[in-house]
C-alpha cells in the first residue's frame, strides 16, 4: 500500500436541496491519494448527487470543497477539470467513430510545424501510456470497434494520461462479465499505485470488499457510516444501507388475489435470462426486482413481444397466446409503461388527445376514419380521472411534467381496456408527489380487477406496493417471496446472488 | 419548481409558434398575392389566376404524398423519377393501343408499387429512407431511360392530351385535380387512423411501435402513397407534354421538398399538414411567375424563395433550440 496518505479532496458539510427534497443532508467525504473509497447505498440515497457536485454537473446548496487543503468552487465540469478531478460514466463520454488514439486527445491533438496534425506523436504517446497500464488495445482502433471493456479500459487509461488526481468511477461493472471486471480492477489498483484518489460506487455489494480500502454508506441523503472495509461485512454493510421503515409512504390498500389471469412459463433467451415463471392474479401488483442490468427489463420486453425470446408460454385467462410483438400484445389486453417516458412512451410532438388514443384507434373508428367525438371524450374523461394537470387536450405532450407523462401513457392503456399492466420503474424521474398519484392509480387498477407487473431497481417502493415479489440475478429467477415475508435484506442478497441462506430465516 | 415554471414558459412558447407558423404561411400567401395585384393588374387576371394554378398542378400532387412521407419522419428523394416512370409507361401504353383509363390505370399502380418497394426495403432492411429513394431516383430514372431509349413518346390520343387544356367550372381540369387531391390529402392526415399513425410514427417510432401501432404496415402504406401521387403528377406530366418524356421531372424532389417544408412541416418528421404544402406550393408558385410578369430576373426569384426556405426551417428551428436548452437546465 502507498504510504499513508495525502488528502486531496474534502467535503464539509455539504447540503444538496431540491424541492420537496433534501438530497444530502450534511455530507462529509475524503478522498486520500491512492485510496480507493467506497460510496454505496439504495437508489435515490444520494450517491449520484455527491458525484455530481464534485464534477461540478451540480451546485450544494450549503457546505464547503476543500482541494489540497485549499477551498475551492466547482462551478462546471471544466472547474472539475481543472482541478484534476475526473469521472468513468456508464454513458461512456466519448466520439464513439474516432480511434483510441483520437479520443485520448480529443480537442487536443498535436500539431506538426505545418499545422497538420502529428499523427506519429498522436499514435505513439496514446500507445505508450497503454503499455504502461498494461491494455491490449491498438491505439488505431475505432472505438466503436472495441468491447465495452476495452472502451471502458481506454477511458481510464484517458484519465490516468490526463493525470487526474480522482477519478470517480460510477458503476463500473454494470456492463462487463466477470474476466472483464478482474481487468478493470486491475487498471484501477493501478491507477492507486500511481496515488490517484479514487471513489468507487457499484450496487454490486461485493466488489466493494475485493477492491475498496474505505467505504462511506449513504442513506436518503444522510452519511450512515464511513469505515474502512477490514471492519465491515456484506451482512452489516447491507443492513446499513436498508435501515428504515418503507410501510407509511405507500398505502395500498391490497385485495385479496383471486383468480389468476397472466402466466408466464419458462420463459428463456440465451445470454439474457433462463427458465422464468409467475402468474399474476387479478388485483395482484406483482413485482419483479433486480438491480441494473439483472435482465428484469429484458423479461418484460420480451413478455410485451418488444423483443425476441427463444422459448416459453404466455397464459391469459388460462388460454395460451402467441405474442410476438406490441401489436399482439395490446391486442391481448396488455400494456406497456416504459422506464424513459420521453424516447419510448409518447409521442412528445403530439398532443395530449394524440397520445392518450395512440393505441386505440382502430377500435375508435370506421372504415379507417377516426370517430373524432370518442376520440375528444376518451382524452378529456381521462384528463378528469387521472387529474392530469394539462391547459387542455390538445397541449403538446413535451409541455407536461414527468408525472403527467406517465399519467397520459397509463390513460392510452386505460382508454384501451387493458386487463394487465407492465410498469417499468414507474416512478422514476418523477417527483413525490406525482409518485403518490401514481400510487393511487395502481390501487384503482387493482380493484378494478387489473393485474400489474411492476420492474423496479428501488426497492423500498417495491417492497410497499407489491403482493409478490420475485428476485432476478443475472438473469436467473432466484426466489419469489410473497408480502408476508418480504425482507430488504433477504431481497438484496438475492439480487447481489448471494444465497447464503441463513437457517433461522427460513 | 424551476422544472415546470421553464415547462410552463416552453408550453407557451410552443404552442405561441405552432398556431404563428400556420397562420403565418397563410399571410404570406395573402400578403404576396395581394402585393402582386396591385403592383401587376395582370397578375390577377382570371386568365393569370387558372394559368399558375395549371403549371403548379403536377408539382403540387407531388408534394402531397411527399409531405406524408416527410411527416412520418422519412424523405422520399425518387418522387421525379417516379413520374417519369408512370408518364412513359402511360403513354406508352396508350400508343400501343390500350383504352385511356386503363393505361392511366396501371400507371398508377406501377408508381405504387415503385413506392411500396421502396417501402419495404426501407422498413424490413432498415436501410434510411434518404439511401433508398436516392437509390429509386437514379433507378426508376434508369427504367424510365431504357424502355423508351431516351426518346420521349409521342403521338398520345387527343381525347387525353386535351385534358391539359380542358376547363371546368371555369378551373383547369389540372388544377382542379391539384385541389382535389389536396383536400383528400387534408382529410386523411387529420381524418384517418393513418393520418394519426403517420404522425405517431413520425414524432417517436419507438413508443408507436411499443404502443402496438403496426409500423410496418404504416411505412409501407405511406411510400406507397407517395409513389401514388407522383404516379398521378405523371399522367398530368404526360397530358401536358402530349407524350411521355423520360427526364420529366428531373429535379421535382427538391421543388416537392421546399414546399413542403415551407408549408411548416418538420423535416424530423411527427409536425405538419397537407394543407400547409398547399401554401407552401402557392407562394414559390406565385413569386415566381409573378415576378416574371413583373420582369424581375428569375434568378433573383429563385434567391429569393431559397431565403424563404431557410426563414421557414429557422421559425421551425427556434422553439426546439430553445427548448433544448431548459432541458439540459432541468435534467442537472
Amino acid at each position: 500500500m502507498v504510504l499513508e496518505n495525502q488528502e486531496i479532496v474534502r467535503i464539509e458539510g455539504i447540503y444538496k436541496e431540491f424541492p420537496g427534497v433534501l438530497a444530502l443532508d450534511n455530507i462529509d467525504y475524503q478522498i486520500y491519494e491512492g485510496q480507493i473509497h467506497g460510496l454505496v447505498g439504495e437508489n435515490g440515497a444520494g450517491k449520484s448527487t455527491l458525484i455530481k457536485i464534485l464534477t461540478g454537473a451540480l451546485q450544494p446548496t450549503n457546505g464547503e470543497i476543500f482541494v489540497n487543503g485549499k477551498k475551492v468552487a466547482i462551478n462546471d465540469p471544466i472547474d472539475a477539470q481543472n482541478l484534476q478531478i475526473g469521472a468513468v460514466y456508464q454513458d461512456l463520454t466519448v466520439a464513439k467513430d474516432l480511434t483510441v488514439a483520437e479520443n485520448f486527445f480529443l480537442g487536443q491533438i498535436p500539431k506538426n510545424r505545418f499545422g497538420f496534425v502529428d499523427w506519429k506523436k498522436t499514435v505513439n504517446k496514446t500507445a505508450e501510456v497503454l503499455r504502461e497500464l498494461n491494455i491490449d488495445v491498438d491505439p488505431n482502433m475505432i472505438l466503436n470497434k472495441l468491447t465495452a471493456a476495452q472502451k471502458e479500459m481506454v477511458l481510464i487509461a484517458k484519465q490516468y494520461f490526463k493525470k487526474y488526481r480522482v477519478v470517480i468511477f460510477d458503476e463500473p461493472t454494470a456492463l462487463l462479465t466477470s474476466k472483464d471486471t478482474e481487468e478493470l480492477f486491475r487498471a484501477i489498483r493501478k491507477l492507486k499505485k500511481e496515488g490517484v484518489g479514487i471513489i468507487y460506487i457499484s450496487h454490486r455489494i461485493e466488489e466493494i470488499f475485493e477492491i475498496c480500502d474505505t467505504v462511506t454508506v449513504l442513506r436518503d441523503g444522510k452519511k450512515i457510516a464511513c469505515m474502512p472495509v477490514s471492519e465491515t461485512n456484506l451482512d452489516d454493510l447491507i443492513s446499513r444501507m436498508v435501515g428504515r421503515d418503507v410501510s407509511d409512504m405507500y398505502s395500498i390498500s391490497h385485495q385479496d388475489l383471486s383468480k389468476e389471469i397472466f402466466r408466464v412459463e419458462s420463459f428463456s433467451k440465451t445470454g439474457a435470462f433462463r427458465n422464468i415463471n409467475f402468474d399474476v392474479h387479478s388485483g395482484e401488483i406483482f413485482g419483479i426486482f433486480g438491480l441494473v442490468n439483472s435482465g428484469t427489463a429484458k423479461i418484460v420486453r420480451a413478455i410485451y413481444g418488444a423483443e425476441p425470446f427463444e422459448q416459453g408460454n404466455l397464459y391469459i385467462d388460462s388460454k395460451k397466446v402467441r405474442i410476438n410483438s406490441p401489436l399482439s400484445a395490446v391486442a391481448n389486453g396488455i400494456g406497456f409503461l416504459p422506464e424513459d417516458k420521453k424516447t419510448e412512451g409518447l409521442a412528445t410532438k403530439l398532443s395530449v388527445r394524440h397520445n392518450i388514443n395512440l393505441s386505440s384507434y382502430l377500435t375508435i373508428s370506421r372504415l379507417g376514419f377516426v370517430n373524432r367525438k370518442i376520440e375528444n371524450t376518451n382524452a378529456q374523461e381521462q384528463v378528469k380521472a387521472l387529474n392530469i394537470k394539462t391547459p387542455g387536450i390538445e397541449q403538446i405532450v413535451m409541455n407536461l411534467s414527468g408525472g403527467n407523462q406517465q399519467k397520459v401513457i397509463l390513460a392510452k392503456w386505460l382508454v384501451n381496456r387493458c386487463k394487465i399492466f407492465i410498469f417499468e420503474e414507474p416512478t422514476a424521474g418523477i417527483d413525490v408527489g406525482a409518485k403518490e398519484e401514481i400510487y393511487k392509480i395502481l390501487e384503482i387498477l387493482i380493484n378494478n380487477g387489473s393485474a400489474i407487473i411492476i420492474i423496479s431497481s428501488y426497492l423500498p417502493e417495491l417492497m410497499g406496493i407489491a403482493d409478490r415479489i420475485t428476485v432476478i440475478y443475472e438473469g436467473t429467477q432466484m426466489e419469489t417471496l410473497s408480502r408476508n415475508k418480504f425482507d430488504e435484506k433477504r431481497l438484496l442478497q438475492l439480487a447481489s446472488g448471494v444465497n447464503f441462506n441463513e437457517k433461522n430465516e427460513r | 419548481m424551476n422544472k415546470n415554471r421553464d415547462k410552463k414558459m416552453m408550453a407557451n412558447n410552443k404552442k405561441f409558434t405552432g398556431r404563428f407558423q400556420e397562420i403565418n404561411i397563410f399571410l404570406v400567401l395573402v400578403v404576396l398575392v395581394i402585393s402582386l395585384a396591385i403592383l401587376n393588374k395582370r397578375f390577377i387576371s382570371i386568365e393569370n389566376i387558372s394559368n399558375l394554378l395549371r403549371s403548379t398542378s403536377i408539382i403540387g400532387v407531388v408534394a402531397i404524398g411527399m409531405t406524408f412521407v416527410i411527416i412520418s419522419g422519412g424523405i422520399d428523394l425518387s418522387v421525379g423519377s417516379v413520374l417519369a416512370l408512370s408518364s412513359v409507361i402511360a403513354a406508352r401504353l396508350m400508343t400501343s393501343g390500350v383504352p385511356i383509363y386503363l393505361s392511366i390505370l396501371i400507371s398508377l399502380v406501377t408508381g405504387a408499387i415503385a413506392g411500396l418497394i421502396m417501402g419495404v426495403i426501407i422498413y424490413e432492411a432498415e436501410v434510411p429512407p434518404f439511401i433508398v429513394t436516392l437509390a429509386g431516383l437514379v433507378v426508376f430514372r434508369g427504367i424510365a431511360m431504357l424502355l423508351t431509349s431516351a426518346k420521349k413518346i409521342i403521338g398520345l390520343p387527343v381525347s387525353f392530351t386535351h385534358f391539359a387544356v380542358v376547363k371546368v367550372l371555369g378551373l383547369p381540369a389540372m388544377a382542379i385535380v391539384w385541389l382535389l387531391l389536396i383536400a383528400i390529402g387534408v382529410v386523411v392526415a387529420r381524418f384517418t387512423v393513418f393520418g394519426r399513425n403517420i404522425f405517431a410514427i413520425g414524432s417517436n417510432q419507438e413508443a408507436a411501435r411499443l404502443s402496438g401501432i403496426n409500423i410496418r404496415a404504416s411505412i409501407y402504406k405511406v411510400y406507397a402513397l407517395c409513389g401514388f401521387t407522383s404516379a398521378i403528377a405523371g399522367v398530368l406530366m404526360a397530358a401536358r407534354l402530349a407524350g411521355g418524356s423520360p427526364s420529366a421531372g428531373s429535379g421535382y424532389e427538391l421543388d416537392a421538398i421546399a414546399a413542403t417544408v415551407l408549408g411548416g412541416t418538420s423535416l424530423t418528421g411527427g409536425i405538419g399538414g397537407v394543407f400547409g404544402t398547399f401554401f407552401g406550393t402557392m407562394i414559390i408558385a406565385t413569386i415566381s411567375n409573378g415576378g416574371n410578369l413583373m420582369g424581375i430576373n428569375p434568378f433573383v426569384l429563385e434567391i429569393i424563395v431559397g431565403v424563404l426556405i431557410v426563414l421557414a426551417v429557422v421559425f421551425d428551428h427556434i422553439p426546439k433550440r430553445s427548448g433544448t436548452k431548459l432541458k439540459i437546465k432541468t435534467e442537472e
